[in-house]
């Protein structure tokens, strides 16, 4: 069996910058798996810009950031497969992969980074009720068929979703010819960010409508119609307030999930509700030596914490396989309360941390006014105003070793949201 | 005097921005975190304008489709016709990022460059 000192699974942003820091920091053993015919990822299809503000300090479209970063992999001769397929992970960091020139291929690791990204929700997991005709896509698959491949999806289009994805489309189509009638959205607030409805909805003039789901979907061979309604506060559709749109498309933007099948099979726990691996400070599972980042660990909102998230986690395997084993330390629990759904990460160890170490997180509803406060047991240590949180943009807080070391005693970090 | 109220798209915090004018001139830009929602606003209210991404044919390349875009802003009432200028275009692999794929969109002044790679098959 072939062995590499560190094997990342996928080569979107997620590995690129992964491999990168493990190189960078004496790794000289790396395989970088990719089961698309490029390394990229979905920058590949995100042809828009925007980019890259936070690392390049300059705004770049999808395929321009990715390929800064390909470029690095590429001066560091890391190497790759392309077109390669990783069927398993066991617990003692066996890779099982599959490709066309070797047929399948086992191949054992010492540290494993987990870099598989997410999918889109689909309309199985919606429960939307209508026929099933062609002509319903997911906002994703959309961004490929145009951007890539040259084909359009459809002429007259309703998108169910105000995730970012879906109001980047909607801007896409239109450019491409198309008419977008009406982005629907369930909750009262949209799930992307704002600048997306000034650029993408506001400047065509395509009306966004909160609170409002897709009740029907009407066409035997391809879409003819959609029905949509408001919603309650408890989600439900009121009846008499259907508006019947002709279409011939619906596109989903309805959520992304963390693809974590993989993790799974290598025994790794998962966060109910990120649907992502359990890590510490160091990105590290509940299994030795195998690490997450990027998407698969978390939904981001920007592709630059992606890549500062993927450094720490390569830097991190890095030491893992020079040190041989994860240090036995002290574990600090962060628990999220009062409008903060999760953090990643949920352990710390305050003696093993980086001397700063950025704790990522995301609110459950829109607040206005508020602020972000973190206590060292019933201690209040920072409070940070913030005029407006909102469940489609990452917060942060950042932790301070030094801090840390002078509560030896602590038993649980707490981060919620407070009045300012 | 009168106020406008904008969404900054200078980056993803977009801060709410309230631009005060008088006529046709800004006498001030608040709710701003940075110098680029200054300039976005004032912009925004006299001559707003946008990065234009799109997508061209590519031919005897890797794959089929190349994306570009406007290498500066353009104004905005020009976004169609900049699409429409690179409509039914097909440009020859190998394409790298930065190539100037189209010189002066529509009499914009602005050219349109590639912002990705397509090796030759």
């Amino acid at each position: 069996m072939k062995a590499y000192d560190l094997i990342i699974i996928g080569g979107g942003p997620a590995g690129l910058a992964a491999a990168v820091a493990a190189r960078d920091n004496g790794i000289d053993s790396i395989l970088i798996l990719e089961r698309d015919k490029d390394l990229g990822g979905i920058l590949n299809q995100c042809i828009h810009n925007g980019f890259g503000l936070h690392t390049f300090k300059e705004e770049l479209t999808g395929p321009e950031y990715a390929a800064r970063f390909i470029a690095q992999v590429k001066e560091r001769n890391i190497e790759y497969k392309l077109n390669t397929m990783v069927m398993d992970i066991s617990e003692d960091k066996v890779v099982t992969a599959m490709n066309r020139e070797e047929g399948m291929i086992l191949l054992q690791a010492k540290a494993v980074i987990l870099a598989m990204g997410c999918r889109e929700r689909s309309r199985g997991a919606l429960n939307i009720p209508g026929y099933r005709p062609a002509g319903i896509y997911s906002a994703g698959t959309a961004q490929r068929l145009v951007n890539m491949e040259g084909y359009m999806p459809g002429r007259e289009v309703v998108i169910l979703g105000s995730g970012d994805i879906g109001l980047i489309m909607a801007r896409r189509m239109t450019l491409e010819g198309a008419k977008v009638k009406v982005v629907a959205e369930l909750m009262p607030y949209s799930g992307g960010l704002k600048r997306n409805i000034v650029q993408c909805l506001n400047d065509f003039d395509i009306p966004l409508k909160l609170s409002h789901t897709v009740v029907d979907i009407e066409g035997k061979e391809r879409v003819e119609a959609v029905t949509i309604a408001e919603v309650g506060p408890d989600r439900h559709p009121i009846p008499g307030t259907e508006e019947r749109y002709t279409c011939d498309t619906l596109l989903l933007s309805c959520g992304l999930i963390p693809e974590n099948e993989l993790s799974k099979s290598a025994g790794v726990a998962l966060s109910p509700i990120t649907s992502g691996p359990i890590v510490n400070d160091s990105l590290e599972t509940n299994i030795d030596g195998i690490f997450a980042c990027g998407n698969v660990l978390h939904v981001h909102d920007l592709v630059d914490y992606v890549s500062q998230e993927a450094g720490a986690a390569g830097k991190n395997a890095a030491a893992y396989i020079l040190k041989g084993k994860t240090a036995e330390a002290k574990i600090v629990e962060i628990l999220p309360v009062g409008g903060v759904r999760y953090t990643v990460p949920k352990y710390i160890r305050p003696t093993e941390m980086e001397d700063t170490l950025t704790v990522r997180f995301r609110v459950g509803d829109v607040y206005k006014n508020c602020a972000i406060a973190t206590y060292f047991d019933d201690e209040l240590i920072s409070k940070r105003k913030r005029p407006v949180m909102a469940p489609g943009e990452m917060e942060q807080v950042i932790l301070l070793k030094k801090k840390l070391a002078e509560y030896p005693d602590l038993q649980h970090i707490t981060i919620k949201i407070e009045e300012a | 005097m009168e106020t406008r109220e904008l969404t900054c798209i200078g980056c993803p915090l977009g801060c709410a921005l309230t631009v005060t004018m008088e006529g046709k001139e800004v006498k001030e830009v608040k709710g701003n975190t940075c110098v680029k929602g200054d300039i976005y606003a004032r912009k925004e209210v006299t001559n707003p304008t946008r990065i234009v991404t799109t997508t061209v044919k590519v031919s005897g390349g890797k794959v089929p489709m190349i994306n570009v875009k406007t290498q500066s802003d353009i104004p905005k009432d020009r976004i169609f016709d900049c699409v429409a200028a690179l409509k039914g275009l097909t440009i020859p692999a190998p394409v790298a990022i930065g190539d100037i794929v189209l010189e002066n969109v529509a009499g914009t002044g602005v050219n349109i460059v590639a912002a990705g790679n397509v090796e030759a098959a």
